[in-house]
């Protein structure tokens, strides 16, 4: 406050202290954050097995899962909304996946005899498993719908819709699975995409450089960017978020805009599903991604983007995904217990972020 | 008694600001925005430390570390956002911090005691200290929280903009109650816009400007003209510029229009090329009126017309037709502070900034940089974020939207509310060039409901003015027909029908 009453009549102070203000600035000093990370685990891991090719292609494929349903969470808390739903959908996503290439029916030959198992996959093997992603997407995405239409239809707090929601999609996911994991009968494509290229054991992978579900992501989130930065929905995600009665006061239907984003948030953490299936070796359990939401919100919140609405970035959060995934990777190669683990990374959320508040107070000051 | 002598002569914000405020007087402080009034108020209430500069209460050094030592050291401040707690009680609020407790335990007793004196000495006793703070109105909100001034010794009670939110009989109120402190040996600095008010209530002035002290004297010695040239720096020779103008079509019309609570009947023409003032007290339900027109609100009975189409659309659907709107609030409602002058003003209408349907930042800070230049609006780049700038050109910004969407009707609802001289000018003059129109250059006149509270300025801007008074509308009339007073007395619905 004061110090816009001094710039105002200092004059152009403001000219000095643009570059620090700027928002390339904010994404270097992110960036510089995830490379002083990196660097510490690099050296403290012993015998460089941290900066192996193997451990790197290892943090984008965790990053991965993260940084996709990031995308769609940056989108909800820019709105000054929270999905806590995504882990949730995320199981959901992996469960319909798995379900899906394991439809299955009884089936007694013509001339009797004992009755055999046909599943629709040895049917059509092509199609299947595409039908399958295609559903599971539609059923995140419908997910995503849900908590958008209930929290703008019925003027609830998005915490408290998503809280219900976290437990109705895992419900249902568990419902579909008859609360047992779902071992699909045929291993597919789909199991494939977040499998390593470069050190897989397989050189006819390599070709593709980074696996496939990591070339997804960055389409998505070059997608998502773009949406945000060059699209009328962009513009109205950010002034609903900055102020939703202004936003309403210029004619924007802020809640339509609610109802898009979190079903983007759902799309998204569909797309992330799609990966976490590959990552838990195909299987469909109900009981995976638990507590993913907090990291998802952990990676977009050390990404810049503020709770209060307005901030955010898509390239801030990829940053913060990294940085997650470089803290939970690091602390394991460190072989450090999995109780110190949590307690470290805990830690160091709440310091980046207060250092980051610290950061940006001091340059407004400036 | 000593008096209070300060001397301040902090760089940048405040460069050299020489105040004396005597025990015993009402000292007015006044500049526009952007002057250093606030950063005066920061190093005072010891937000911040002086960079040069010395300090004296009641003769000795005064240093305060934090708000709270001023506040024990007798400098109180009352800011325009009240500082309360809306859910405690009214006494837990008066003794927030100092509660008399008898070990951990608070003294329910000492403190209902102490509460009610302090609320006796400001003239409102009767108040149940026990209430809830949040069910009381604002202007006894205030009051209360002169009470907890009172309540620790106040020696320096320094008031910001106490009146910006109050009726008028609330500011009469106030007033008394200042006159009242003032006979009790208090200093009191006054910070106002409302240089009427100034010469009401003060008995000596200091204008500041860029940090400075420019001028000051004894009120009753001194002109508005007098104060306000010294403020701006310049002699304002027309504070209200009016071209001829001609009225046209009709492009707003209602009929009897209600809303759920406020207004209960509303009729009025708004035509192209015309200035229609709405005067009133706050709660009269002026700013209703203009959210039920602009949908903001539901229409619970009457008929409304804008342009030749009828009934209620949403804000979306009314910038469609071409009618804008400025919000009394620009903080929360008329703005989004956070984000850029260019999102700000292009928001309504992102359209065209682009290709392919896209928008690109570049394109809306193209198309927001001429009202920039024009109005025009002090910031240094169309991406600066609004809450960077002062509150005149953040309402400016606000301004800037409905020109940007080209409307034909602007609906402002307290344009010029807290904000300084030099902006307000400005403003007066865009308005009268938008409802003049430029025909060399293609622009119709356009059609303007203002409302104001300032009266003046009502008298000065408008060509027509009607009265909300209870939530009814009264006929406009032209504005030579009104003076100050007999708008007074239609607000206050004292007129008999005639």
């Amino acid at each position: 406050m004061s110090a816009s009453t001094k710039n105002r009549t200092a004059g152009d102070s403001a000219e000095s202290s643009s570059i620090w203000q700027s928002k390339w600035f904010d994404t270097a000093s992110r960036f510089l954050a995830l490379i002083a990370v990196f660097s510490f685990f690099a050296i403290m891991v012993k015998e460089g097995k941290f900066y192996t090719a193997r451990n790197l292609e290892n943090i984008l494929r965790q990053s991965a899962v993260y940084a996709t349903a990031a995308l769609g969470m940056t989108m909800v808390i820019i709105t000054a909304g929270i999905d806590l739903s995504v882990g949730s959908v995320i199981a959901l996503t992996v469960v319909v996946i798995a379900w899906m290439l394991n439809i299955h029916w009884d089936v007694i030959p013509v001339g009797g005899g004992e009755t055999e198992v046909v599943f629709l996959i040895h049917q059509w093997p092509v199609l299947v498993p595409i039908l399958a992603v295609l559903v599971a997407l539609l059923m995140a995405t419908l997910a995503g719908l849900l908590n958008g239409t209930t929290l703008v239809g019925q003027r609830l707090v998005p915490f408290i819709v998503t809280l219900g929601t976290m437990g109705i999609f895992r419900g249902v996911a568990k419902l579909i699975a008859h609360e047992k994991d779902i071992y699909p009968q045929e291993d597919t494509w789909i199991a494939d995409i977040m499998d390593p290229t470069l050190t897989s054991v397989d050189p006819s992978r390599s070709w593709m450089l980074l696996p496939p579900g990591v070339w997804l992501l960055l389409i998505a989130a070059v997608g998502a960017a773009l949406l945000l930065r060059y699209t009328r929905l962009g513009r109205h995600i950010y002034a609903v978020g900055s102020n939703a009665e202004t936003a309403r006061l210029c004619g924007v239907p802020v809640g339509r805009t609610k109802i898009l984003v979190y079903t983007l948030a759902g799309f998204f953490g569909g797309l992330a599903g799609l990966m976490q299936f590959s990552i838990a070796g195909g299987i469909g359990a109900p009981t995976t991604a638990v507590a993913y939401e907090l990291h998802i919100i952990a990676a977009v919140v050390i990404g810049g983007a503020s709770f209060s609405g307005g901030e955010g970035s898509i390239l801030g959060s990829f940053i913060g995904a990294l940085i997650i995934a470089v803290l939970y990777m690091g602390c394991q190669l460190m072989l450090w217990p999995k109780s110190v683990q949590e307690i470290v990374i805990g830690v160091i959320i709440i310091q980046a972020v207060a250092l980051d508040q610290f950061r940006r107070r001091r340059m407004a000051l400036s | 008694m000593t008096g209070v002598h300060k001397r301040f002569g902090a760089t940048l914000a405040l460069r050299g600001v020489d105040l004396a405020v005597c025990a015993g007087e009402v000292h007015a402080l006044v500049g526009e925005n952007g002057a250093g009034k606030s950063t005066l108020m920061k190093v005072l209430s010891g937000a911040h430390a002086p960079d040069h500069g010395r300090m004296w209460l009641d003769g000795t050094p005064f240093r305060p570390r934090n708000p709270l030592h001023a506040r024990q050291s007798g400098v109180s401040m009352i800011y325009q956002e009240l500082s309360l707690a809306p859910h405690l009680s009214v006494m837990e609020n008066i003794l927030l911090g100092i509660e008399p407790t008898r070990g951990p335990l608070v003294r329910w007793a000492e403190m209902r005691d102490r509460a009610a004196t302090a609320l006796k000495e400001v003239g409102i006793g009767d108040l149940d200290p026990e209430v809830q703070l949040r069910h009381l109105p604002i202007a006894m909100q205030q009051m209360v929280e002169i009470a907890r001034a009172v309540a620790i010794d106040c020696r320096v009670l320094v008031l910001d903009e106490p009146t910006s939110s109050l009726t008028q009989r609330d500011a009469d109120n106030l007033f008394a109650l200042i006159r009242r402190l003032k006979s009790k040996g208090l200093g009191i600095v006054y910070i106002s816009h409302f240089l009427e008010e100034v010469q009401e209530i003060s008995d000596r002035f200091t204008v500041l400007r860029d940090g400075q002290t420019v001028g000051g004297g004894i009120t009753a010695e001194a002109t508005i003209q007098r104060i306000i040239s010294s403020m701006v720096g310049r002699d304002v020779e027309d504070l209200y510029p009016r071209s001829p103008r001609v009225p046209g079509e009709t492009v707003l019309e209602t009929h009897d229009l209600a809303g759920m609570d406020r207004p209960l009947s509303a009729s009025l023409k708004l035509r192209r090329g015309e200035v229609l003032g709405v005067a009133g007290l706050v709660g009269a339900g002026r700013t209703e009126l203009m959210r039920v027109i602009f949908g903001l609100d539901r229409l619970a009975g009457g008929a409304l017309t804008v342009g030749s189409v009828g009934g209620t659309a949403s804000p979306a659907r009314r910038w469609k037709q071409s009618v804008g709107m400025v919000s009394e609030d620009r903080k929360t409602e008329g703005l989004a502070l956070g984000l850029s002058v260019a999102d700000n003003v292009t928001l309504p209408q992102l359209r065209g900034l682009g290709p392919w349907r896209l928008v690109t930042p570049s394109r809306q800070a193209a198309a927001t940089q001429p009202w920039i230049d024009k109005i025009p609006i002090k910031c240094g780049t169309p991406y600066d974020p609004v809450h960077s700038l002062s509150g005149g050109n953040q309402q400016k910004v606000a301004l800037a939207r409905l020109l940007h969407a080209d409307v034909d009707v602007l609906l402002l609802d307290e344009p010029t509310r807290g904000i300084d001289v030099g902006s307000k000018v400005q403003i007066y003059r865009l308005i009268d060039e938008l409802a003049v129109g430029d025909p060399a250059a293609g622009r119709k006149p356009k059609g303007v409901l203002m409302i104001s509270s300032y009266l003046p300025e009502l008298l000065g801007v408008c060509d027509r003015i009607a009265v909300m008074c209870r939530g009814h509308l009264t006929e406009a009339r032209p504005v030579d027909q009104w003076d100050e007073h007999q708008l007074m007395v239609a607000a206050t619905g004292q007129e008999q029908e005639a």
